[in-house]
């Protein structure tokens, strides 16, 4: 059961992958998951159903659309060469554009619900004690809503390491570059190393487990969408 | 100019509310009437909470809604109150009075103990909101209110969610603020129970409009008005306590143009207070009577009179 330098690897890859994934959705998430949770407008629904969609998206659908979005003859593409970055196929990068749109709704959603818990009364209140709009979000929203933050970022990090189909479609199989430990484990399946295959995926096991666990402990009751 | 001057017109698909009133600069005015007349939209349209698209707010030379003019809540010196305490239940009690404090302007000391002193919870300080009782919750929220030294204190029905026990301890408090705070207070109440113990004038709102307005003495003595407090008709008179009479517990108040005795609420000589004399206690008699039980009998004149049974009363 011991795991090789190519396991090793891969699951420093996953989790520098899931971590700075975790920190730009707690950013770009954060805003959306307010607005939706307090807009009115008759155009909420479309983009919460944008949002959501990756949660029942097949992820080789969502893969396949990246691929040709993000490939030389996608809009994307284009935008990231004129912008001298490159190409994001089969890079890092390309896995956490990707892996951000992908966990959107883990970040969104427990959030969302979070900041709708709270209620208009505690902003109104921060209003008439002086505090502009930033200001009581900062000092009143974010206080009340941190249950819903730690379950975001944890469901979101959770997820992301998690990931393999839009991986796949997306990153490739470069070692040190895209191969994540769940692409490991498959690469290791198709080898038929089976012994390989299963200390990692008994660790992916243990690590799912143990947060799913720490989720629950945390918030018993609490729905997590 | 002085006073307040607040014209809203908002337009519902079952409920518009069009008022133009002129509030004057000190003391407090009771926003009266039933649940549904509009009180609550008027107190959060002067606070800008709503925004009226047609309307006008002012206080004294500050502008705060005009028709290009729109002063976002937090820009307006105004303190709030709302029905239920709303402390923020991630600070403590004195975490949720200086949140408002921070950001005022003023001596922050001077107010913050002179908010902490009038309501008197300097005992409470500590504390998290969910180790209060209710009524104590709601003298923390008044006192953070106050701690932002506002010139215009907007109270919705502060009352109304505690019950008769809790209402009775606060009640002295917000007396107090009445006798020692300058600035204006709009008081949405629906209770006539506080309109008479609390109000110098008052506003009576129905379906959006208001339909009486003056000061409160006057108001409810005027008899042309389609107006009364809840069920009883009846006068406020401002009184002081002058007398003890130890044997029958009784105190003697004496107001312009004469005194009368009443129950002893224990209170001392001098002591200012209201007297509130009900139409219904009051019995009219040409002579002077002797051999009676009644204790008050005052001297006067019949000006005018209506039948109670007046369908504008009914």
């Amino acid at each position: 059961m011991l795991l090789s330098d190519g396991d090793i690897q891969a699951i420093w890859l996953t989790l520098k992958l899931a971590t700075i994934v975790t920190m730009i959705l707690l950013l770009v998430g954060t805003p959306i998951a307010w607005w939706l949770a307090r807009t009115k407008v008759w155009w909420k629904s479309p983009i919460a159903a944008i949002v959501a969609m990756p949660l029942v998206l097949p992820p080789s659908v969502m893969g396949f659309y990246l691929l040709l979005a993000f490939g030389p003859q996608g809009f994307v593409g284009q935008l990231t060469e004129t912008l001298g970055i490159g190409l994001l196929p089969f890079t890092f990068w390309g896995l956490v554009v990707a892996s951000v749109l992908y966990s959107m709704p883990f970040m969104v959603h427990p959030l969302q619900s979070a900041f709708e818990a709270i209620g208009e009364r505690p902003l109104e209140v921060a209003a008439t004690l002086r505090a502009s709009p930033l200001d009581a979000f900062m000092t009143v929203a974010v206080p009340l809503a941190w249950p819903g933050f730690l379950t975001s970022c944890i469901l979101t990090f959770a997820h992301t390491v998690g990931e393999f189909g839009v991986i796949l479609m997306i990153g490739g199989n470069i070692p040190g570059e895209t191969r994540v430990a769940s692409v490991q484990i498959y690469d290791h399946v198709e080898a038929l190393a089976y012994g390989e295959a299963h200390s990692l995926a008994a660790a992916m096991l243990a690590f799912s487990f143990i947060v799913l666990m720490i989720v629950y402990i945390w918030r018993p009751a609490r729905r997590l969408f | 100019m002085s006073g307040i001057k607040a014209r809203f017109y908002v337009e519902w698909p079952e409920f518009s509310l069009n008022v133009d009133l002129k509030l004057p600069e000190r003391g407090v005015t009771a926003l009266f009437g039933q649940s549904g007349s509009g009180k609550t939209t008027l107190l959060r349209c002067m606070a800008g909470l709503e925004r009226a698209q047609n309307g006008l707010m002012r206080l004294n030379s500050e502008t705060w809604q005009d028709r290009d003019l729109w002063l976002p809540v937090h820009k307006r010196s105004i303190a709030y109150v709302f029905q239920e305490a709303s402390l923020f239940t991630h600070l403590s009690v004195s975490g949720n009075l200086r949140y408002g404090l921070r950001r005022s302007e003023g001596d922050q000391k001077f107010n913050l103990e002179q908010a902490i002193e009038l309501l008197g919870i300097a005992h409470l300080l500590d504390r998290k909101p969910d180790r209060l009782s209710g009524g104590e919750r709601q003298r923390v929220a008044i006192a953070r209110a106050l701690a932002v030294n506002p010139r215009l204190l907007l109270m919705d029905e502060p009352l109304a969610a505690l019950d008769i026990r809790r209402k009775q301890e606060i009640l002295p408090y917000l007396e107090r603020l009445h006798d020692e705070l300058e600035i204006p207070v709009i008081y949405v109440t629906h209770s006539p129970d506080e309109v008479a113990r609390l109000a110098d004038h008052i506003v009576v709102l129905d379906d959006g409009r208001a339909v009486a307005q003056g000061p409160l003495h006057e108001t409810l003595a005027r008899l042309d008005l389609p107006f009364q407090l809840g069920e009883d008709v009846g006068v406020v008179l401002d009184a002081a306590v002058v007398e003890h009479d130890h044997v029958w517990h009784l105190d003697r108040v004496a107001f312009e143009g004469g005194s009368m005795w009443t129950r002893s609420h224990g209170l001392e000589v001098g002591r200012r207070v209201r007297v509130r004399v009900l139409a219904r206690d009051v019995s009219l008699s040409t002579n002077e009577q002797e051999n009676t039980s009644i204790q008050n009998i005052l001297p006067g004149s019949v000006d005018a009179s209506a039948d109670a049974q007046h369908t504008a009363l009914a």
